[in-house]
């Protein structure tokens, strides 16, 4: 189950009922107290000063006492970790991931991508530009029920015209004009957008299409961007 | 009347004055791609232009009105008790506040817990001033016309500590759990976004837009951060504490509402401050 599904915006600190929550509370705990998760050691700066392990289980407990729901975000939301979150906790980042374990998680994450049923890839590029330069969403500071936005900008070039870009990601500046339209890099990049650990295990990149940021049509849209000769992306 | 006509008189000049010549530098240097055209147009590289915006504007920074505020609040009777907070010991003995905060958070043997400022400042609001738990947590994040006293009496604890280094102690070992509860949390990846910390604060020369973030597991990424903070923001018209800093990047890494004066903030503190060991802390400054 995706950290998504598992939120139900209704629990948490301020409910009525305070059972269901806590009981739900000690089944994570209990669970990932019994997973044998080695935090240490990771990259830190006390090389000098004597650092104790701390259990995954601990962590979570420190989590469910310092914050509260709010929003449409819960603390369950955070105390579940699925598989892939809890194991890359472990590592910096996708580049210090051992290739045994990246081919493992990115086979699970595989398993998830699903394609758009109609089998259209694209849709509107003006209406993927509004996609990738909003930033809301998901924040427990952002309405409820979106749309969310992608915030593609944040990470990645794309439109020339766009200069305030990161660059956390590669740029995708001509990105369609660079690859081509076949099917099997359509359905690369749709996949790519669905669940980016599929194919670099403990990427920085949302799971947009797993974990229900964006909508199938969103994703077509911002597909479009990307694919559409008439996209700035791509001119 | 001295101070209040100089208070008034910097006021000005940070609204009128200093404001608008931040702003306006903030938009000439925001505008183009960091990389590129601002060191095109001055011919110097963009490293040293942001010094430069940053050395504009120090001159003249609104956190002094913040800092002087927090004194008079510091030294002035307050609560159902009326006394003070000249006794407050945060850490280096009753009313030593210089210093302090360069050595916080610390383990304090009287609660037997570790504490930030924030958490310190409330404990003494408490124990010695009487308030509730509830008043002295009160109004921690100031908006226009809701000024926050928490604001104002960080920004002079920090203020205190200018030009000193870092130098925060893991001696003792709740200390060394806090921080080791901090660095598994800054890794911790969850939430709809499967952010962490760490998503953005672990590589160098890195960019959120055109926002530059920290490597703050780099020895300078870690002390160049970390002793900037609190901040006078610009964009909020507000100095900000580390709790307001760690809170808001938590939202936006899709995390719910970190608790004020919470655990988690106090060991990721910890975590921060004492990576940034040895640098000498400059705050509060003014930032974006």
């Amino acid at each position: 189950m995706s950290a998504m599904a598992a939120t139900d915006g209704k629990r948490g600190k301020g409910s009525g009922d305070h059972r269901a929550p806590r009981l739900i509370l000690r089944t994570i705990l209990r669970a990932s107290a019994a997973l044998p998760i080695g935090w240490l050691p990771l990259p830190g700066l006390a090389a000098d000063a004597q650092v104790p392990q701390v259990a995954a289980s601990e962590v979570k407990r420190l989590i469910a006492r310092s914050f509260s729901s709010s929003g449409q975000v819960t603390v369950d939301s955070v105390l579940r970790q699925d598989a892939t979150q809890s194991e890359c906790s472990a590592y910096t980042s996708h580049a210090d991931v051992p290739a045994h374990v990246a081919r493992r998680i990115q086979s699970a994450e595989a398993a998830t991508i699903r394609y758009p049923r109609d089998g259209k890839w694209l849709g509107d590029w003006k209406e993927g530009e509004k996609i990738a330069q909003s930033g809301r969403g998901l924040q427990f500071s952002d309405p409820r029920g979106g749309p969310n936005g992608a915030n593609c900008y944040a990470c990645h070039q794309l439109s020339p015209q766009e200069i305030s870009f990161g660059n956390l990601g590669p740029s995708l500046y001509q990105y369609g004009k660079l690859r081509g339209d076949a099917e099997s890099v359509l359905r690369y990049t749709w996949a790519r957008l669905w669940n980016a650990h599929a194919f670099t295990a403990c990427s920085s990149m949302p799971r947009f299409g797993h974990n229900g940021i964006l909508t199938e049509q969103q994703i077509r849209d911002v597909m479009a961007l990307l694919f559409d000769p008439a996209s700035p992306v791509n001119r | 009347m001295k101070a209040a006509a100089r208070r008034t008189a910097l006021l000005a000049v940070a609204l009128a004055g200093g404001l608008a010549a931040a702003l306006a530098a903030w938009r000439v240097l925001a505008a183009p791609s960091a990389a590129g055209a601002v060191a095109h147009v001055t011919g110097l590289p963009p490293g040293a232009e942001i010094a430069r915006y940053r050395e504009m504007l120090a001159d003249g920074n609104p956190a002094e009105l913040w800092e002087d505020a927090g004194r008079a609040l510091w030294s002035t009777p307050a609560g159902p008790n009326q006394v003070s907070l000249a006794r407050c010991d945060l850490g280096k003995g009753p009313g030593v506040t210089t210093g302090a905060y360069a050595e916080l958070p610390r383990y304090f043997p009287d609660t037997g817990v570790v504490m930030d400022l924030e958490q310190r400042l409330a404990w003494c609001r408490m124990t010695l001033q009487g308030l509730t738990r509830a008043q002295a947590h009160a109004n921690p994040f100031g908006s226009a016309g809701n000024p926050s006293d928490i604001e104002r009496l960080v920004a002079f604890v920090a203020g205190q500590s200018r030009g000193l280094p870092m130098q925060v102690s893991l001696d003792h070992p709740e200390a060394q759990r806090a921080y080791a509860l901090g660095q598994s949390l800054f890794f911790y990846r969850g939430g709809a976004y499967d952010f962490a910390c760490a998503t953005c604060h672990a590589a160098d020369n890195q960019r959120i837009r055109l926002q530059d973030l920290p490597n703050l597991l780099d020895k300078d990424g870690a002390r160049n951060a970390y002793t900037s903070w609190p901040a006078y923001r610009v964009s909020q018209g507000e100095v900000r504490s580390m709790q307001h800093r760690l809170y808001d990047c938590l939202r936006q890494q899709r995390f719910p509402a970190a608790d004020y004066g919470s655990e988690a903030i106090t060991a990721l503190t910890l975590y921060l401050a004492r990576n940034a060991n040895g640098g000498i802390y400059d705050g509060p400054a003014q930032k974006r």
